[in-house]
């Protein structure tokens, strides 16, 4: 589903991404962890070409994200993606959110669109907000309605740029429900987290990170097992023991 | 100081009518300037916030001549010398073919001088918008221009309301500077009471308080429009 072969990419001297190639396929479940500035929310921006990077290849269901008669913004509405802050349209309220790409990117009705909305606030157990604004809402409510407008979109795929780094600890397993529940329904997936937790429990791959490069790219059990390399198991032991 | 004051004169024919023709005269350039300002304006500073290096050199350009000329001047160059430079017909149909030369003059000329200070409080508007936001609205599969006209756009007028509403209030205050190409306007008419009544006191203090009370006016509009529009749960946006 998701090919990236061989991408690099620079700001300036800085080289940010360095030759990372992955494939991740329909279904599949990654989480990709690495210390900060390691490259991983470029990494997971370039599937959807909020990124742009000079050199290789990025593919989603057959379709080169580089190119430049690519439809990104087509290509955009069918990968759901949700971030560190929300980022919530502020102005609008909850269930405006959620209706605004359906109707106006997907071309649903007013009815439509606010029935699937209704749907998937029910799921995330937040109908009763439908009308509040963001900014009445906790973190972590924020981020269940970020989670919901990337689904009303139906996407194939969905990208979660560390989705509970911004949340107070209370709140961090509310949304990490939700991502467990998603996973286990077979979306495809991937997670920008240091959520290890989470990582264990639904995670087909790990790909660990360093200074631009794909260090590893395992399964589960053999990253959490003893066959990684040395740099992954000094970042794991840092964030395991505190 | 020997004076003899007069009030009564306000309310005699035919200075009191003078007042009030002279106070339409205002509030009809004010406002259709704004009208301009707002839309160029608007323009011109969402141009600067695009990708496309020469639309944000053109709104740039555009922004630096038109506020770094002084008003005055400004006026001058679009009555006299403006059409001058047109073909020879051309400038005759503005100098004198088009109804009330003095009155379109003045509002192109006040029009196009606040639409560049518009434009940079849009521009800031739409700049203090965090990059995140503007990811989220691309990453859901917005266009472009939908990115600007469902999320950029609603939010940045919100927060540059209070700026705004300054440039809407100068607009009225500069629009005084229309009598120098001969706009009867409010100033323009209390001057000419002065001249005819020697009453430049009573003149100038009903014009005066005609401007504040206008000039409230807008504020109170203006204090309503913000907290109409104001968003539920955010305080300031843009501040993230």
């Amino acid at each position: 589903m998701i090919e990236m072969k061989n991408v690099s990419k620079w700001y300036g001297d800085f080289h940010v991404l360095n030759n990372c190639s992955t494939v991740v396929e329909k279904g599949e479940v990654v989480v990709v962890c690495g210390p900060s500035g390691s490259g991983k929310s470029t990494l997971i921006k370039c599937v959807n070409g909020l990124e742009p990077f000079q050199e290789g290849t990025v593919t989603f269901d057959g379709i080169s994200v580089g190119e430049s008669k690519t439809n990104l913004t087509k290509l955009r509405s069918r990968i759901g993606m949700v971030f560190q802050n929300f980022e919530l349209f502020p102005h609008i309220s909850v269930i405006k959110n959620i209706r605004l790409a359906q109707e106006k990117v997907l071309g649903r009705s007013e009815e439509e669109a606010k029935k699937r909305g209704m749907e998937l606030l029910e799921r995330v157990g937040l109908a009763e907000q439908a009308l509040k604004y963001p900014g009445q809402l906790s973190g972590g409510q924020q981020q269940r309605v970020a989670i919901a407008r990337g689904l009303a979109m139906d996407p194939d795929a969905m990208l979660f740029d560390e989705p509970t780094s911004a949340l107070d600890p209370e709140m961090i397993n509310e949304v990490l429900d939700v991502m467990v529940e998603l996973a286990q329904e077979g979306m495809t997936m991937m997670v920008v987290t240091h959520e290890m937790g989470f990582a264990k429990k639904v995670a087909n791959r790990v790909i660990f990170m360093d200074e631009g490069r794909i260090e590893e790219d395992c399964s589960k059990d053999a990253f959490f097992g003893d066959t990684r390399g040395e740099r992954a198991q000094l970042f794991l032991s840092k964030i395991l023991n505190h | 100081m020997n004076y003899n004051w007069n009030w009564g004169i306000l309310i005699t024919e035919p200075y009191m009518g003078w007042i009030f023709s002279g106070l339409g005269w205002t509030l009809l350039v004010a406002i259709s300037a704004w009208v301009i300002a707002f839309t160029l304006g608007s323009v011109i500073g969402i141009m600067r916030t695009l990708d496309q290096p020469i639309l944000r050199a053109i709104g740039a350009t555009y922004v630096e001549i038109f506020r770094n000329i002084p008003l005055l001047v400004q006026m001058f160059l679009w009555y006299f010398i403006f059409p001058e430079l047109l073909p020879e017909e051309a400038g005759l149909w503005v100098k004198r073919g088009i109804p009330m030369p003095e009155f379109w003059t003045a509002v192109i000329c006040l029009g196009t001088y606040t639409a560049s200070r518009v434009a940079e409080q849009v521009r800031a508007g739409i700049n203090a918008i965090s990059q995140g936001q503007r990811q989220a609205a691309r990453a859901i599969g917005l266009s472009p221009a939908q990115v600007y006209r469902y999320v950029l756009l609603p939010i940045s007028y919100r927060t540059i309301i209070p700026p705004m509403t300054s440039e809407f209030l100068g607009i009225f205050k500069n629009s005084s500077l229309a009598l120098t190409i001969g706009v009867l306007e409010l100033t323009a008419q209390t001057r000419q009471i002065e001249e005819y009544t020697f009453q430049g006191f009573e003149a100038f203090t009903a014009a005066t308080i005609l401007y504040i009370i206008v000039t409230f006016i807008v504020m109170f509009f203006m204090a309503r429009v913000e907290k109409k529009v104001s968003i539920p749960g955010v305080t300031s946006i843009g501040a993230k």
